[in-house]
C-alpha cells in the first residue's frame, strides 16, 4: 500500500500534457529591449505614428519604474535584456482564409484540443488562436460580422477599426499603471480584439487561445473588450506552452470595458509550464487584468481557474463606476512542487448601489505557496455599496503554505462589506472514508477538491467547466497528505 | 467467509489487539461488545484497513484471500463494507455523486460498465425506500449538515446500495433515538439474507433486540473473551462487564 509521502513523489513526475514543441520556421527579433525594439515591432505591424507614440511614452514610463515589492514571495530578476520581445511563424502572403494557414500550426493547435478547421470547430464557441507574437487565425468570423460584433487579432483592429482602439486603449490599464503593464503597453505585438455593438448579445462564446512555443522569448498580448450599451459576451481564455529549463516572462495586459446595462464575463483557464519538481523552468505569468463598469446597471465577471506558471501574479479587476453595476470575482488557484501564486482581485466601487462579490479558493500541494491578495475600496459616492467576500485555502500535504492578504477600504459609512476566510486540510479521514466505498485515492481526491472548487467551477461555461474539473484532477493527481 | 486468526496489532506503537480469533459465515450475524478501550472499533478498522493500524501478527482471510495485502478500496470491491461511527463530511460532494462515483468503482471492479443515469435513479429511488431515506438529503453535501441520525442512515443507505458480503456496523446504533434506531435495525433486517453477513459492534443490548445476532463476543483487553448467543447480551446487560473482568484477570495470573 502506497503512503502519503510516495504519493507526494509521485506529483512530482506527474508529466506536464502539452510540453511538446512545434518545429517551424520563425522569425524572431534579435534579444534585447530598446527605443528601436519598439519601432520594429511597430513598425512590422504597420502601426499609425500615434500608436507607437503611445507604445514610447509606455516604454519612457518603464524605464522610470521599479520591480513591485509588496508581493508575497521573492521576486526573481528578470533581465529584460535577454528577452525577445518578437517570435512570429514565417508567412509568405497575408491570409485570407483559414485554409491557408500552415498545416504545422493547425496541427499544433489540433493536439491542444483546440481544433481550428472549419469542419472539426468547437460549435458555439468562435476561436482566436495567438501563437507566440501573433494571433494565426481566428474562426467563425464571417457569422459574427453579420451581427455587428468584431472579433479578431489586435493587430487587424489597429488597421480595420483604429477610431475604436484609439479610444478605449489604454482607459482600463494606463500605459504606466504597473511595470508589467508598462512592458507591455511598450512592446505588445497582438491579442485580441472583441466589440460588441449596442443591444447585441453575442450568440456563441469568444475564445482566444494563447500558446508560446519560441525559446528566450516573451509574450505579451493585449485583450480589448468593449460591449456597448445591452451587450453581452462571454469570453474564455485558454494557455500554454512548452516544457523548457528557463523561466519564460508572459507579461500580458486585458482591457474590459461595459456601458450601459452590458455585461462581460471573462472565463481564464491557465496552464502554463509550470516549471519541475525542483521549481527549474516556468512561466512567470504577470498579468494585469482590469474592467470597468462604465454604464449604470452594467456587470463585469471574473472567473479563473489558474493550475500552470511557476510564478502567477494577477489580480483581475473591476471599477464600479455606473450606478448599479456589478463585479465579481471567482478563482479557483492550485500550486504544487515549487508553484508560487499570488492572485486575488481589487473592487473599487464608486457608484450608488454598487455590489460586488468574490469567491476565490486556493489549493495548496507539495511545496506550493498559495495567496490571496484583495483589495475591497468604497468611494464617497457609492451609497449602499456591498461586498461578499470568501477566500477559502485548502492544503494538501504539511510542505505547502496558503495565505490571505484582504484590504477593506470604506469612505462611505453606508456600505456593507463582509469577509469569511477559511482554512481546511484534505483529512486522512475524508479520504479513508471514500476508499472504504472502493473508491481509490486519486480519485478520492478528485472529487474532494472538485467539491471544494464546485462555487466557482459552476460559473465556467459548460464545455470549460469539464475541462477545468480534468484539469484539477490531473493537476493535483496524486497529491495527497 | 472470514477467518481472523491470532490477530495483533497495534496503533502507534501500543498493542490493541492481541490474538482475536473470530469464524464468520455466510448468513450469519455477529455481535461485538466490551467495555470502552477494548478494542472493537480497532477491529474494525482493522478490517477495513485503516492506515495507522499496524497488523504485528496473525491473518485476516475473507473469501480465501488474504485481506491483509489489500487497499482499502480492494477490500470494499471485494464485499466488505465498514458502517462508520463517525461518518466525515465532505463539502461541495453531493450523496448522489459520491454514491454514483462508489457503485461505478465497484461495477469497473468486476468488469461492468458504468450504469446509465436513468437505471442509477431508479436503483437508488429503490434502496432509499427500503432502507427510509430522506430523499431531500440526496443532494445535499455529503454529510454535511446532517444530524447524528441521518449521518447514520446515510451509512445504511451505502450499505444497501453497495450490496457487500461482509458488513461491520460500527456503533451504528450511538447517537439514535429509538425511531431512528428502528428504521436503521429495520434496514438491516431487510438487508441480510442468507449470502451474506454482519457484524455489530455495539454497546447496548438495545440494538440486538432488533437485530437478532447468532453469536455475541465479548472483547476484552484485545482479546475475545467470551463467546455465547444473545442471551450473553442480556447478561451483560444485566451484570456490567466486572464479573468478566474479574474472571480474565484471573485466568491471566495464573
Amino acid at each position: 500500500m502506497k503512503n502519503s509521502n510516495d504519493i507526494i513523489d509521485d506529483i512530482a513526475s506527474k508529466e506536464y500534457e502539452f510540453g511538446f514543441t512545434t518545429d517551424i520556421e520563425m522569425e524572431i527579433a534579435p534579444k534585447g529591449l530598446s527605443e528601436d525594439t519598439i519601432r520594429f515591432i511597430s513598425a512590422k505591424k504597420n502601426e499609425p505614428e500615434w500608436l507607437l507614440q503611445w507604445r514610447l511614452k509606455a516604454y519612457a514610463a518603464f524605464l522610470k519604474m521599479k520591480m513591485p515589492a509588496w508581493q508575497h514571495f521573492d521576486m526573481p530578476q528578470i533581465d529584460f535584456q535577454n528577452v525577445s520581445y518578437y517570435a512570429a511563424p514565417k508567412q509568405k502572403k497575408q491570409l485570407n482564409s483559414l485554409d491557408e494557414v500552415d498545416p504545422e500550426l493547425l496541427a499544433t493547435f489540433a493536439k491542444l484540443g483546440i481544433p481550428l478547421n472549419e469542419q472539426k470547430m468547437m460549435t458555439g464557441v468562435a476561436v482566436d488562436a495567438v501563437f507566440d507574437s501573433v494571433s494565426v487565425a481566428t474562426t467563425y468570423k464571417g457569422k459574427l460580422k453579420e451581427l455587428g460584433i468584431i472579433f479578431c487579432s489586435f493587430g487587424e483592429a489597429v488597421q480595420e477599426h483604429p477610431e475604436l482602439v484609439k479610444q478605449y486603449l489604454g482607459s482600463v490599464v494606463p500605459h504606466s499603471d504597473n511595470i508589467f503593464a508598462a512592458l507591455n503597453a511598450a512592446v505588445f505585438s497582438d491579442g485580441s480584439f472583441v466589440y460588441i455593438p449596442k443591444g447585441v448579445r453575442s450568440p456563441m462564446e469568444l475564445s482566444t487561445y494563447f500558446r508560446i512555443n519560441a525559446e528566450n522569448t516573451g509574450q505579451f498580448e493585449r485583450t480589448l473588450i468593449i460591449a456597448d450599451d445591452d451587450a453581452y459576451v462571454s469570453y474564455l481564455e485558454g494557455c500554454t506552452a512548452p516544457q523548457r529549463d528557463e523561466n519564460q516572462l508572459h507579461a500580458a495586459v486585458v482591457e474590459i470595458v461595459t456601458l450601459e446595462r452590458a455585461e462581460v464575463k471573462y472565463s481564464t483557464v491557465q496552464n502554463w509550464y509550470p516549471g519541475d519538481k525542483d521549481g527549474k523552468g516556468g512561466i512567470y505569468n504577470f498579468v494585469t487584468k482590469r474592467g470597468i463598469c462604465r454604464g449604470a446597471h452594467s456587470k463585469i465577471s471574473w472567473t479563473q481557474v489558474e493550475t500552470g506558471s511557476s510564478i502567477t501574479w494577477k489580480y483581475p479587476s473591476v471599477i464600479l463606476q455606473g450606478d448599479h453595476s456589478q463585479g465579481e470575482f471567482y478563482s479557483v488557484a492550485v500550486t504544487r512542487n515549487r508553484q508560487i501564486a499570488d492572485t486575488g482581485t481589487k473592487m473599487i466601487h464608486m457608484g450608488k448601489n454598487t455590489r460586488s462579490r468574490i469567491i476565490s479558493k486556493g489549493i495548496s500541494a507539495g511545496h506550493g505557496d498559495n495567496s490571496y491578495r484583495g483589495l475591497v475600496k468604497i468611494g464617497p459616492r457609492a451609497q449602499s455599496a456591498r461586498n461578499f467576500t470568501q477566500c477559502d485555502s485548502l492544503l494538501i500535504g504539511d510542505q505547502c503554505g496558503a495565505h490571505t492578504f484582504p484590504y477593506i477600504e470604506s469612505r462611505n459609512n453606508t456600505a456593507t462589506v463582509e469577509h469569511e476566510a477559511t482554512t481546511s486540510k484534505i483529512g486522512e479521514d475524508q479520504i479513508f472514508y471514500l476508499n472504504a466505498r472502493g473508491i481509490d485515492t486519486e480519485k478520492a481526491v478528485a472529487l474532494i477538491v472538485n467539491g471544494y472548487a464546485k462555487e466557482v467551477l459552476n460559473q465556467l461555461p459548460m464545455e470549460f467547466a469539464v475541462e477545468a474539473q480534468k484539469l484539477l484532477s490531473i493537476t493535483l493527481e496524486g497529491s495527497v497528505g | 467467509m472470514l477467518s481472523i486468526r491470532n490477530l495483533h496489532a497495534e496503533v502507534e506503537g501500543k498493542q490493541i489487539l492481541k490474538g482475536i480469533n473470530l469464524e464468520i459465515n455466510r448468513g450469519e450475524i455477529h455481535a461485538i461488545m466490551g467495555p470502552n478501550g477494548s478494542g472493537k472499533s480497532s477491529l474494525a478498522s482493522v478490517l477495513a484497513g485503516r492506515e495507522n493500524y499496524t497488523v504485528t501478527q496473525g491473518e485476516i482471510i475473507f473469501e480465501g484471500q488474504d485481506l491483509l495485502e489489500m487497499a482499502p478500496e480492494v477490500r470494499a470491491r471485494e464485499g466488505i463494507f465498514l458502517a462508520f461511527q463517525y461518518p466525515v463530511e465532505i463539502p461541495g460532494v453531493s450523496n448522489i455523486t459520491f454514491l454514483k462515483t462508489a457503485v461505478n468503482e465497484m461495477r469497473a471492479y468486476k468488469g461492468l460498465p458504468p450504469m446509465e443515469a436513468r437505471d442509477f435513479l431508479k436503483y437508488t429511488k429503490e434502496k432509499q425506500q427500503l432502507v427510509s431515506f430522506d430523499a431531500n438529503l440526496m443532494n445535499r453535501s455529503l454529510n454535511e449538515g446532517f444530524s447524528g441520525g441521518e449521518k447514520k442512515r446515510n451509512e445504511i443507505l451505502q450499505l444497501a446500495m453497495l450490496e457487500p458480503k461482509l458488513s461491520i456496523l460500527d456503533e451504528t446504533d450511538s447517537g439514535l433515538d429509538i425511531d431512528a434506531l428502528r428504521i436503521v435495525s429495520n434496514g438491516v433486517n431487510k438487508l441480510r439474507n442468507s449470502d451474506n453477513a454482519f457484524v455489530m459492534i455495539t454497546h447496548y443490548q438495545r440494538l440486538l433486540e432488533y437485530i437478532v445476532p447468532d453469536f455475541v463476543h465479548v472483547l476484552y483487553n484485545g482479546q475475545i473473551v467470551k463467546t455465547g448467543t444473545k442471551e450473553l447480551a442480556l447478561e451483560l446487560e444485566e451484570k456490567g462487564y466486572d464479573w468478566l473482568k474479574e474472571a480474565y484477570h484471573l485466568k491471566e495470573s495464573v
